[in-house]
């Protein structure tokens, strides 16, 4: 429970600039909701004093003041509704707003503790329910209870034996929603996870129809499917047949009040303890106080709904970046050298588990190097340690002389220009991606820089050239076209380092190595780090590393290698069997 | 990765049902078809409950004109009379709160049943639909008609539609109750009805309007979130975080104005509602009053106050009707687009050649009823039936082919697998080798020309029986929610733990999963993301290798394998693909290189073909690739 506080707080803060609006709306609501109150007092008033008297005169002002309040209710409803809309979009826009930015200052282990997926989860759907349920709180919720209170206090006011039967049915009725409610929400929060399995079937069948149809495996998923939509069909059924008995019960409620108010009521009447009018005030005030219990037991459902999505999103927000810049932080990176100490790395934190061990390595300003090393051998956690990307466990890493933990972290990153493996191209034209590199760059060293990667030649054959627009994810350009682009988005950056992770692996053998020719020959000064696949990619690097298991097996140049290293001659004869 | 998601994306802007009435039809005949007899019992029960309802409000009046006011005054009052008139009124009550109780109750069923009938349809109509389908439609697209359309169909089954028959039921009777107890006051409740469409009308159409745009700025806030996301770690590489945050602050603002105005059009709606309906109440009262004491229409006390309780009961049907009607609106909008996917034509397969276990004793083959590594295609006519041995002979003769109509992607193709042959096909993107593959297993159909699979035209095999002999290995690996014992057992339902595991060790996979926690029983999720691609290219090939096919193809099977493993899988591949015959598609030519014939592709053509040593000495488009003198993009 004290975790529900919690994440209220955490989300209440989130209401910000638009506070006003959260205020007001409760306000109108009460003063809307009194206005209603009066409407069947002063009803009863009418019927009682006007109508029952044949008094004209008091029926025409009480009928002036009935309108009054009924304008006045209207007025205060539009208000309210316009603040609680003002409230709950400005709600969700500062809620969104504080987990973009949080996601924004998140390191690389941020990230993959999440997981993209999740991420957009939580920005999308889980902030929607968050924004429906405070809604219905500042609404519904001030609503619902402050109707009853008062519809009780008037029926107190105009008959106080009368309210016993309310003192008597509203904790009844109470208790059949909350049974019902309680034994129906853990069967929902079981339909939500079937549910996801059900669609993670239907996902899976549509991403992978070609193995589907390969292995004619088609009967089998639909045995799969029917299975699952089974489960949801029993679940949904049961759960949904017991929120069925919500609304016989209020119903049950309702004309049980009315009967016992009838029968109690036409009795004082007789004894002359209570008037027509008030009787039917006092039924229209049964049906509000039951109405609202009803809506009460609405919005409870509606929160108990938000309360996964509030905790997913506070997990968000109270995410706090692993990397943060130092005090007195380092702006300008000298050179571009790099230096390993003693570097230990883990992605679990967990030193039994690192990913890499011991790793003591020197490399000079401008040196081309080469990475090679199998499947899983941690090469991207080498490289991803120089920008500063991800900690190390222990050990050092410094670039330019000075530890990386030093620098400031966007000097440092300004220096340090990684391709990833993973790439990615935004939606926009091919000029406002590589631009991503650098704002200000002017067009003219755009095309220096294609020329440099490559992929000049190819964007020259578009129609549109560099305003050409690329799709979301780039899925119009080829694979090895991206990965061109992406090494000259890089380069824009004019860095001291530049570190290629597998980036050319879909570019054909000729490219490749026109394109370390020209990353050799213009930009010298630049340290290379080029990790491959490719024996051919980095047979001309300065230095070659040997990456096995996390460790460094093996350091030097393509001829030392070729004897000293056994791994090396092994992924050599794999490349080059049978080319003599 | 979109489809965890249940909201968002599917919503069309405004989409209006195109052939309502089909669909209404269409989706009744789901209801009426097992449900029949339910559904009358269903319409029974809200008719008595609304009415019900209706001759509760008109009960004030008897109550008060025939019980209260006689025995006001007297002094000796016999309450007998009311004590039955209560017991009457409780025993109709009863009736009504059972009626209620049924239908909301049976409703569920029916409503559960119809959903269920439709998704099951649903997903045996997709699984039937041909690979075009899922190339030329949007994977979003095709989601949501199972999360989004089924929702809102639920909806409307099990919610709008009693509640709006229940509510026109009960306008009915309350109007006719109005009518009987005073006409002068009937006349100020239609007076405001025409209000409150008018009201509607306006508030609403406004609403509409401005949900609209909400659902569109929602959407291309979604969007951008997910493609900034999905790029996070690039933005963080470009030290992009600013920018990321400049575009999302513009695109959040747009959406908070939309949703601001769109909710408090929805905001004002109940409350202007509400008090046209006080409004009413109060003019009744007025008017009730004057009628009564200038005694017009022989309006008694009693009357008034049913007749204000019945104003009571009319506005909130009202209300109600006409908010049910846009979420039927987008009900059928979405029941349209399940149908529409239900009614996609299914591939097509005349085949009547199938592939069977057989025996081959001296040269002459027989059927067999258990595996005997031997298969054989039958051939029945009504003379007699003919088997044909399976050897993995495909034979390409001048084949054209085109996805999209008159623009052809491959032209006059020929080529000859002979059985055991190892068949390359290199070539540069979009030169046409995925889409020979295609062809071979029928995910599409040639246009013109012939494929012979053993010497009978593949169009005459049955489909599933054609999949059944070819194994594919594809680039892209799909692997399924399960362990990874049942992703390998994907390529053959019976296969034993022994063959499961034998089959990942000839893949060279078993290594990297012993190394795994929990071993062959690690669970894997959304398609394997913990898996380094590489890894899932050894286990589809482990799955592939399980199921033991004639005949492979390999499309781009090992690009993601470091050239060490792949070399050890190449000769586990090599052990099991004796005497079979397989096509390779790859990249990297150390793939290919000891393939038996290797075709080199371009625009659609087949330009060289040889062996490696052949292709070699030709100095043709080869031997440029293979020295690095010629791109290959």
């Amino acid at each position: 429970m004290s975790s529900a506080v919690y994440h209220i707080k955490k989300l209440a803060g989130e209401i910000g600039e638009y506070k006003k609006p959260a205020i007001l709306t409760p306000i109108f609501v009460v003063l809307e909701v009194i206005m209603e109150i009066l409407v069947p007092f002063l009803m009863a008033y009418l019927i009682d004093n006007g109508i029952d008297k044949g008094d004209m005169n008091t029926v025409i002002i009480l009928g002036a003041v009935l309108i009054t309040c009924t304008l006045l209710s209207l007025l205060f409803g539009i208000l309210a509704g316009k603040f609680s809309a003002d409230a709950s979009a400005g709600f969700a826009k500062n809620l969104r707003h504080s987990v973009f930015y949080n996601i924004q200052n998140f390191s690389f282990s941020n990230i993959d503790k999440f997981s993209t997926s999740s991420l957009i989860t939580r920005l999308t759907t889980d902030v929607t329910n968050v924004q429906n349920a405070f809604m219905m709180v500042i609404r519904i919720a001030i609503r619902a209870p402050v109707m009853m209170i008062l519809a009780f206090v008037m029926v107190l006011i105009i008959n106080g034996s009368l309210s016993i039967i309310f003192l008597c049915l509203l904790p009844l009725l109470a208790l059949c929603m909350y049974l019902i409610i309680t034994k129906a929400h853990p069967i929902f929060e079981r339909i939500f996870k079937t549910y996801d399995k059900l669609n993670k079937v239907v996902q899976e069948n549509i991403r992978g129809i070609r193995v589907v149809k390969s292995f004619v495996r088609e009967s089998y998923e639909k045995k799969k499917f029917n299975a699952v939509s089974k489960e949801i069909y029993k679940d949904f059924s049961k759960a949904e047949k017991l929120l069925a008995l919500i609304s016989p019960t209020m119903q049950f409620f309702m004309y049980l009040a009315m009967l016992l108010v009838s029968w109690f009521g036409a009795n004082l009447i007789v004894s002359d303890l209570f008037t027509k009018g008030e009787l039917i005030s006092v039924i229209s005030y049964a049906m509000q106080i039951l109405m609202s219990l009803m809506m009460l037991a609405m919005v409870f459902v509606m929160i108990t709904m938000a309360r996964a999505s509030a905790r997913r999103i506070v997990e968000v927000l109270d995410e706090e970046t692993e990397l943060t810049n130092p005090e007195n932080p380092v702006t300008t990176v000298k050179d571009g050298s790099v230096s390993f100490k003693d570097v230990s790395f883990s992605y679990s934190k967990d030193s039994m588990r690192c990913a890499l061990e011991n790793i003591n390595l020197e490399i000079k300003s401008g040196e081309m190097i080469g990475i090679i090393g199998g499947t899983g051998s941690s090469k991207t956690s080498l490289v991803q340690l120089i920008p500063r990307l991800y900690d190390v466990l222990s050990g050092s890493v410094s670039v330019g002389g000075v530890d990386v933990r030093d620098y400031d972290m966007k000097a440092l990153r300004d220096e340090v220009s990684v391709v990833l493996q993973k790439n990615v191209l935004f939606s926009g034209t091919i000029k406002e991606n590589l631009r991503w590199g650098n704002a200000n760059a002017t067009d003219e060293e755009i095309v220096r820089v294609s020329k440099l990667a490559h992929a000049d030649e190819f964007i020259q054959t578009f129609p549109d050239k560099y305003d050409t627009k690329v799709e979301q994810g780039g899925t119009n350009v080829s694979g090895g076209q991206k990965q061109r682009l992406c090494i000259a988005r890089a380069l824009l950056k004019k860095p001291k380092i530049l570190i290629l992770d597998d980036s050319t692996s879909a570019v054909d053998t000729k490219t490749d190595a026109d394109i370390r020719k020209s990353l050799r020959e213009e930009i010298p000064n630049t340290t290379k780090i080029i990790i491959a696949q490719r024996i051919s990619s980095i047979e001309g690097a300065d230095k070659i590393i040997v990456l096995d298991g996390g460790k460094i097996s093996a350091l030097g140049t393509h001829e030392e290698l070729l004897k000293a290293s056994e791994i090396y001659r092994e992924v050599y004869t794999s490349q080059t069997r049978g080319a003599e | 990765m979109a489809g965890m998601r249940h909201g968002g994306k599917g919503f069309k802007g405004g989409a209006k049902p195109k052939h309502a009435g089909k669909t209404i039809k269409r989706i009744l005949s789901y209801m009426t078809g097992p449900y029949k007899a339910i559904l009358v019992a269903v319409f029974i029960c809200i008719i008595l409950s609304s009415v019900t309802g209706v001759i509760g409000s008109m009960f004030i009046e008897v109550l008060i004109d025939d019980y209260v006011v006689p025995l006001v005054g007297s002094i000796n009052p016999d309450f007998s009379g009311l004590v039955k008139a209560i017991l009457v009124m409780a025993g109709i009550y009863l009736m009504g709160v059972l009626a209620t109780f049924i239908y909301t109750r049976v409703i569920v069923t029916v409503a559960e049943g119809v959903l269920r009938n439709v998704r099951n349809e649903m997903f045996s109509k997709m699984q039937g639909l041909p690979i075009k389908y899922f190339d030329t439609h949007k994977f979003g697209d095709t989601m949501s008609r199972y999360t989004n359309d089924t929702d809102t169909l639920r909806q409307m089954i099990s919610q709008s539609v009693p509640q709006m028959f229940s509510s026109v039921i009960t306008i009915v009777a309350v109007f006719s109750a109005m009518l009987y107890t005073s006409f002068y006051l009937t006349l100020i409740v239609i007076a405001m009805i025409v209000l409150m469409f008018y009201v509607t009308k306006i508030v609403g159409g406004k609403s509409a309007k401005y949900f609209i745009a909400q659902q569109k700025s929602l959407g291309s806030l979604d969007g951008y979130i997910e493609e900034m996301i999905n790029g996070q770690k690039v933005i963080k590489v470009f030290c992009h975080e600013e920018k990321a945050k400049a575009g999302f602050d513009k695109a959040n603002d747009e959406l908070c104005g939309n949703a601001t105005k769109a909710n408090t059009f929805a905001n004002i709606f109940m409350p202007i509602m509400a008090n046209i309906g006080n409004i009413q109440f109060v003019l009744i009262a007025i008017a009730g009053g004057a009628l009564a004491i200038f005694n017009i229409g022989g309006l008694t006390l009693g009357a008034i106050a049913a007749f204000l309780n019945l104003s009571k009961s009319f506005s909130m049907p009202v209300s109600q009707v006409s908010q049910q009607i846009n979420s039927v609106i987008m009900a059928l909008a979405g029941a349209e687009r399940i149908f529409e996917l239900m009614d996609e034509l299914p591939e097509n397969d005349d085949g009547c050649v199938t592939l069977v276990h057989a025996k081959d004793e001296n040269g002459t083959l027989s059927e067999s009823d258990t595996y005997t590594g031997v298969f054989a295609w039958k051939k029945s006519t009504t003379e007699d039936i003919s088997y044909t041995k399976l050897t993995g002979d495909v034979w390409f003769d001048n084949v054209d082919f085109s996805y999209v109509e008159g623009h052809e992607v491959l032209h006059d193709i020929s080529l000859y697998a002979k059985p055991g042959q190892k068949v390359a096909l290199v070539g540069a993107t979009g030169a046409g080798k995925t889409t020979i593959t295609n062809l071979i297993n029928r995910f599409y159909d040639i246009s013109d020309g012939k494929i012979f699979y053993d010497g009978i035209d593949i169009k005459e095999i049955r489909k599933s029986d054609l999949r059944h002999s070819l194994g594919v290995v594809l680039q892209d690996v799909n692997l399924f929610s399960g362990t990874i014992r049942e992703n390998i057992r994907y390529g053959k339902l019976d296969a034993t733990d022994d063959e499961i595991v034998e089959a990942a060790k000839l893949a060279n996979a078993d290594d990297f999963i012993s190394r795994l926690p929990e071993g062959y029983d690690t669970v894997i999720d959304g398609n394997g993301e913990s898996l380094s691609q590489g890894q899932r290219q050894l286990l589809s090939i482990a799955r592939a290798a399980v199921a033991n096919p004639p005949v492979m193809i390999l499309d781009e099977a090992t690009s993601s394998i470091d050239t060490r493993t792949e070399a050890l899988v190449q000769k586990g591949m090599d052990s099991l693909m004796k005497g079979r015959t397989v096509f390779v598609i790859a990249h990297r030519l150390s793939t290919v290189k000891n393939s038996d014939a290797i075709m080199v592709m371009d625009n659609g053509r087949i330009i060289e073909r040889g062996s490696h040593e052949k292709l070699i000495e030709k100095r043709g488009r080869y031997y440029q690739l293979y020295t690095g003198a010629f791109e290959l993009e």
